[in-house]
């Protein structure tokens, strides 16, 4: 009977799970199989399984519209942030890990507070002040305003990466006379790459995903990345949804190929500063 | 033993410290707060970029009397909270749930995990289209429906049609978005349980609801605060994905006061009153930051041990 009920119940846990799975998957199954649908079979009562595959909807992305300009666009401003950022964070967070000063637990809070605070609150300033710097519709008018939620989501991500070392490497080089610059540079910063790969990884990916920002601080196709130009593609009649389709299917690749292999890493980084808080 | 550091390596180590924060806050500040305080300073004026020879004089609060009597703008704070409050109180739910599953199952939990990341990772207007396309006109949704016989296939349902169904897709992107980052919160936060607990409560004959009422919820609590504000804040400021999904139609039915902000700034070019929108919705956040942590006694800069 216990054993019954034991059974019952770990069959529905596997259920459970199985439907959420599903409930997951189907939008990505449902888009990339659309994107390789002909134009006429997108809507109606279309069949699980396409009855014929075409490739025409990529095509047309990368030969009419380019596709390649905003892929681009995105890659260069999500990789000077993230590069920016790792660098300039990564001093940062060593101090508030471990270094010995007052004004650290401030400085901690200040920073969480930032990236909690809503972008569209800076909108206005940052276009003011890009426009007199005419740096509208170019990379660094969209770098330094991706500094603003980068920065601290970095500096708060590397903390706890930091604060996880082992404190007696450290303390074994200073015992030896070494600076504490020294310490940091020859004895962490080498003992730290998985956690500045996967704090790279996940800024990367908040870059990438921007949205806000990058519609107002462009102008044009030449300078949009990648989430602004899809969002406002259109056709001239109708929506061109086998296009949009195929750019949304591209558009997750860079994300989902990175998470298939870091999973592990990413998991940690992201719950590391959350929970253990 | 451990050596009494002097006064001056003390004082070096301070001097490196502030070193090594200072890039990193000077450009956070510079970047972050400096507009901030700019946004408040422009919500002052009348700042209209389509009529420049206006110039910019100011106007004191003449801005925020002008939002406080505009009923697009409580529509837009009240769509905002109706949002949050039922987009997180889902996910909450459901990650709770999915994470006490997944707590159970042993066997392809790696898998579940890349597949709980996947929505989290790709771009919100990305999974804004995703849905568009399933509840369109002619979509999945209707098909099924119309095969099932719920719905007649000569009036298919025009989900962004309808101000108050528009709000299914919205929610339910929002939910099959972020209800796995919850999830994984939620379950680091289980995992961080001692199991033994479980197994004394076992032998006292706890039953499973008491185990979960008297052991997971206040020792997963911590985990749930911190699930709640984040997801909180970050559903208060909500605007790629309705601007994707239904640009907050129809009319401005599902018109959030982040949509209505960028529209006040970048469509009309009203940057004095966009701004003292920015900051109305600053001050709401950070209203809700503050009633959170003072509340519910959250720690967040604390150490870990």
């Amino acid at each position: 009977m216990i054993r019954a009920l034991v059974a019952l119940r770990s069959a529905a846990i596997v259920l459970l799970i199985g439907a959420i799975v599903l409930g997951i998957l189907f939008p990505f199954y449902w888009a990339i199989v659309a994107s390789f649908r002909p134009e006429t079979e997108l809507f109606g009562t279309p069949s699980l399984w396409p009855q014929e595959w075409v490739t025409e909807h990529y095509q047309k992305l990368f030969d009419e519209r380019n596709f390649w300009v905003p892929i681009r666009n995105s890659l260069i401003v999500a990789g000077a942030t993230t590069f920016l950022c790792v660098v300039i964070g990564a001093f940062c967070a060593y101090a508030v890990a471990r270094l010995q000063f007052r004004g650290k637990a401030p400085i901690l809070g200040f920073i969480l507070a930032v990236t909690m605070f809503p972008q569209i609150t800076i909108v206005s300033p940052l276009y003011l002040l890009l426009r007199e710097l005419r740096l509208i519709n170019t990379y660094p008018g969209l770098v330094f305003p991706y500094l603003t939620f980068a920065m601290p989501l970095t500096v708060w991500l590397l903390v706890s990466f930091f604060r996880q070392l082992p404190r007696e490497l450290e303390e074994a080089g200073l015992i030896d006379g070494a600076s504490r610059l020294r310490v940091f540079w020859e004895i962490v910063l080498p003992l730290s790459w998985p956690g500045l790969a996967t704090t790279a990884i996940i800024t990367f990916i908040y870059c990438w995903n921007e949205f806000l920002f990058a519609l107002s601080f462009t102008l044009g196709p030449e300078r949009q990345t990648v989430p602004v130009a899809i969002a406002l593609f259109r056709g001239q009649y109708q929506v061109p949804w086998g296009q949009i389709l195929a750019a949304a299917s591209l558009a997750t690749a860079p994300a989902a190929i990175l998470i298939v292999i870091f999973q592990r890493r990413i998991v940690t980084g992201l719950t590391a500063g959350a929970v253990k808080g | 033993m451990h050596e009494r550091p002097n006064h001056s390596t003390e004082k070096r180590e301070a001097r490196l410290a502030w070193a090594f924060v200072l890039p990193a806050l000077s450009v956070v500040a510079l970047i972050a707060i400096f507009p901030l305080l700019w946004t408040f300073w422009e919500s002052l004026h009348v700042h209209d970029l389509r009529m420049p020879w206006r110039g910019n004089p100011f106007v004191g609060l003449e801005n925020y009397r002008e939002a406080f009597t505009e009923p697009r703008f409580w529509q837009a704070l009240g769509h905002t909270l109706f949002f949050t409050a039922i987009s997180v109180a889902l996910e909450v739910v459901l990650g709770l749930i999915l994470a006490l599953a997944l707590n159970r199952a042993y066997r392809g939990r790696g898998f579940v995990r890349v597949l709980v990341l996947l929505p989290w990772a790709i771009p919100t207007v990305v999974a804004a289209l995703l849905w568009r396309f399933i509840f369109e006109e002619r979509g999945i949704v209707n098909a099924a429906l119309i095969n099932a016989g719920a719905m007649d296939g000569a009036h298919p349902l025009v989900w962004f049609g309808h101000s108050l169904l528009a709000w299914t897709p919205v929610i339910l992107a929002d939910v099959w978005k972020t209800t796995p980052f919850v999830t994984l919160l939620l379950l680091a936060g289980l995992q961080n349980i001692d199991s033994t607990l479980y197994e004394a409560a076992r032998m006292d004959g706890a039953s499973p609801w008491m185990q979960f009422t008297n052991i997971t919820l206040p020792l997963l609590k911590p985990a749930l605060l911190v699930v709640l504000i984040f997801r909180t804040l970050d559903a208060f400021r909500v605007f790629d994905l309705i601007y994707v999904l239904t640009n907050g139609g129809p009319g401005t039915s599902t018109e959030p006061i982040a949509l209505y902000t960028f529209t006040r700034l970048m469509n009309n070019l009203r940057f004095g009153y966009g701004s003292a929108l920015s900051v109305i919705v600053f001050l709401v956040t950070f209203l809700l930051a503050v009633v959170y942590i003072r509340a519910l006694g959250v720690k967040l800069t604390e150490k870990p041990q």
